[in-house]
């Protein structure tokens, strides 16, 4: 087998099941301070079980994501080992920033978070709950802040050295604030922030369908709801101010996203549609011409960079990205509804009857996992064949002393055992669910002071 | 030897993953230790008195192989690539290390505990014994090509030295951990465990002495500097001292002097270990003029220099928070309703 694509095939699998779990800890984090804070402003023994209950789903989260991220920290080493000699000097140093800004405060804090209850003072676990929400969103910062340097590299120059051509640091600011960090950024906090209020939201719907904990689940809810309603149409425009910088700074992927192959071309929207990338053109598809040429320049008639202004062997395969971005949009877009339907429920006062919308929140929880997983994967394809956009292709970036036997190897035995341990995160989560909130200790008997 | 941003890097890695040897080192230890108590809540007791820290530990193992990546590319491109196999061994085990922490206490079933018993003890051993083989291999030597690139096979990891030195970081880490437990412990598991501490002595004095014959005997370029520079061999006498020291606090109840004596005596192999290394971090056993050094690795001085400032603002913050933490958990373990 080919090692390249079983490099390709290893990364995506463990990068797919660790995005699993970081945007949830950086929503749930953010869900957890308002918890706490509410509880300390107001002193409602209510928001103090609600944030117990959440800490402790919170640290399941959290340890699968550790787990499964150290993987990704070394497999830069591992398996790309050509792109880590010519990334070394830009790449690593937004590594090194995560695990030195983000990990330590992270980890740190976490211990006070789930162990410190009684060891420390109520204003001080407060403050710990503060800082691993912090540590979680700068872990974000700096791993955007690597990726998007590999989408739209700036602040470097290519020196040859003696071990061959390598990218150095010319602007560290530069490479920081690269065209595409703060779209990309942006983009993300707000999906992790959907996760998570989602994730809240649907365990929430669940405990009102079974009438259980159910001024737990209404508070709890109402906090959630509030999130999604703030995140949802944030990631619309995050999501089109990016669509923006893509179309000034990656060209190539923003004719793949949208299927966009003649160059000089006003650009249709698809609303869908499959991609025949032999005949260069989209099938099957509904689409307003002079859309996209509208949405990005705001001129219907003013033509876009496509897909034939590149040769072939420098197009991303065309139809995945395009699927998967549309995709992505449309969850976004049923995400926007569902916050709206929810707010306008809430409004007239209905929104714990309703159980139709109940049933269709308990399901919801996948929504945004799903966004999440799509909208990587037309980033990362999108940008092929490149590596590190217009300067490393991938091919070159592969390690050179690794065979497709260890490759395969490797693969095999990750992909067993995320299977194992997605399946038995699951299996606590449920169980944590089932249990719920510990009633008899901290009797549930306050009431909700966010309306 | 002359002070550039190259060799305050070299000392920065180095400190960095002597800060992972001697933080992790326990709880790996602690890990290697935990069948050997039955009884569930004292298996417990043995995993809440990590429970807080472990996680921030193994946080120094990431971030020195951030630094790695970002101070010394070459260094992080070749090991890894070229220890692949092991490597992924590696990462499974703490996987699982992990994952066994987290899930073990959960649920209540017999079963259930002692299959996540059984993955965390295993997992520990198998680390310690791998990251010490990986060291063995640095220190031994290992095919480089002109290239940089690494040049041997994966059973060529395997010799007996760097198994030796496997096999040793397997008993300081048991040591290290002993000491800790018998820090945060009381009772009748508090005196069991005082007398693993001098088992496990002699075991790691056993394997002490071994990889410093086989280190005289064998990889003698480990030795050029101390030669050379004979103002090194304190840190050598200092190394001996802090070991003989570790029984006799022991023997005199003051538990947590013998703990600092185990770290003095971890910190100064380490030290040992990076003298014998300078100015290569990888020596090439094929032929000396392929070793990765601290300049023909490095990434430029620009990124070296942007990187110190990065350090100098992080890791302060880093010693304050990782020493509050340490503090509010001082003292013997108690279970509560939110331990493990």
């Amino acid at each position: 087998m080919d090692p390249l694509l079983l490099a390709r095939v290893q990364f995506a699998l463990t990068i797919a099941f660790h995005y699993i779990f970081p945007p949830l800890s950086i929503g749930l984090g953010v869900i957890l301070v308002i918890m706490e804070g509410t509880y300390l402003a107001t002193k409602n023994p209510l928001y103090h079980a609600m944030t117990r209950f959440w800490v402790k789903i919170f640290g399941l989260i959290f340890a699968i994501g550790v787990a499964s991220g150290i993987v990704m920290e070394f497999q830069f080493g591992t398996n790309w080992a050509s792109y880590s000699r010519f990334v070394g000097d830009v790449f690593g140093s937004a590594l090194a920033a995560e695990g030195l800004f983000a990990f330590f405060l992270e980890s740190g804090f976490l211990a006070l978070l789930l162990f410190g209850w009684d060891r420390v003072s109520p204003r001080m676990h407060f403050f710990s709950t503060v800082m691993v929400s912090l540590g979680s969103i700068f872990s974000a910062v700096w791993i955007i802040v690597a990726n998007s340097w590999q989408q739209t590299p700036a602040g470097h120059h290519l020196v040859e050295t003696p071990a061959g051509v390598r990218a150095e640091v010319l602007s560290f600011t530069d490479v920081v604030l690269n065209p595409s960090t703060l779209d990309r950024l942006s983009h993300v906090l707000s999906a992790a922030f959907q996760t998570g209020a989602f994730l809240v939201i649907s365990v929430s719907a669940y405990y009102l369908i079974r009438n259980r904990h159910a001024e737990f689940a209404r508070a709890s809810l109402k906090i959630g709801l509030w999130i999604a309603l703030i995140a949802s149409p944030l990631q619309l425009l995050t999501g089109h101010s990016s669509a923006i910088g893509v179309a000034r700074n990656q060209p190539a992927k923003l004719a793949a996203l949208e299927g966009h192959y003649r160059d000089g071309a006003p650009a249709a929207m698809s609303l869908f549609g499959w991609v025949n990338e032999r005949e260069e053109k989209v099938e099957f598809s509904v689409a307003i011409p002079g859309m996209l040429s509208w949405m990005l320049y705001g001129d219907a008639t003013r033509p876009v960079t496509g897909l034939t202004a590149f040769p072939p062997e420098d197009r991303p395969p065309v139809n995945l990205v395009f699927q998967t971005y549309h995709a992505m949009v449309a969850i976004g877009m049923t995400l926007i509804v569902l916050s709206l339907v929810g707010a306008l429920c809430w409004l007239r006062g209905v929104l714990f009857e309703k159980r139709w919308l109940l049933w269709t929140f308990v399901f919801a929880v996948g929504l945004p996992q799903i966004a999440n997983q799509l909208g990587w994967i037309s980033a990362e394809v999108g940008r092929q064949p490149w590596i590190v956009y217009g300067l490393l292709r991938t091919s070159d970036g592969l390690s050179k002393v690794v065979g497709a036997g260890e490759m395969l190897t490797s693969l095999v035995l990750f992909a067993l055992v995320y299977m194992l341990l997605f399946a038995l995160f699951i299996y606590l989560l449920d169980h944590k669910i089932r249990t719920g909130p510990e009633e008899e200790s901290h009797g549930l008997q306050g009431k909700a002071v966010l309306r | 030897m002359n002070l550039d941003l190259n060799t305050i890097w070299f000392l920065l890695v180095g400190t960095l993953l002597t800060g992972y040897a001697l933080l992790d080192g326990f709880d790996l230890g602690v890990g290697a230790l935990h069948l050997l108590v039955k009884k569930d809540e004292e298996r417990r007791i043995l995993l809440n008195s990590i429970g807080p820290v472990w996680d921030g530990n193994e946080v120094w193992l990431v971030t020195g192989g951030g630094a790695l990546f970002a101070a010394f590319p070459h260094v992080y491109a070749t090991v890894f690539s070229g220890f692949y196999m092991a490597l992924m061994l590696l990462l499974v085990m703490l996987i699982f290390r992990a994952v066994a922490i987290e899930f073990r206490s959960k649920q209540p079933m017999t079963w259930w505990r002692q299959a996540w018993d059984v993955s965390f003890s295993a997992a520990s051993l198998v680390s310690s014994l791998l990251l010490g083989v990986a060291l063995g291999n640095i220190a031994g030597g290992v095919p480089l090509a002109a290239d940089h690139e690494f040049a041997g096979t994966f059973f060529g990891l395997l010799d007996p030295y760097s198994l030796l030195v496997g096999v040793t970081t397997v008993a300081l880490f048991m040591m290290h951990g002993a000491i800790y437990l018998v820090l945060k412990t009381e009772g009748a598991l508090h005196e069991r465990i005082r007398g693993w501490v001098n088992n496990t002595i002699i075991f790691f004095t056993i394997c002490y002495v071994s990889t410093t014959m086989a280190t005289l005997l064998y990889v003698p370029h480990m030795t050029d500097t101390i030669r050379a520079y004979p103002v090194f061999f304190g840190i050598a006498i200092l190394n001996m001292l802090a070991i003989a020291n570790i029984p006799r606090e022991i023997h005199h109840g003051r538990d947590f002097r013998a703990f600092l004596s185990s770290c003095a005596a971890m910190a100064s192999l380490m030290a040992l270990f990076g003298i014998g290394m300078y100015p290569d971090i990888v020596w090439a056993s094929n032929d000396a003029a392929n070793s990765l050094t601290v300049y023909n690795a490095a990434s430029s001085e620009t990124t070296l220099g942007i990187m110190l400032v990065i350090a100098i603002i992080g890791v302060p913050l880093v010693l304050a928070y990782t020493t509050s933490i340490y503090w509010v958990f001082r003292g013997k373990v108690k279970l509560d309703r939110f331990s493990y």
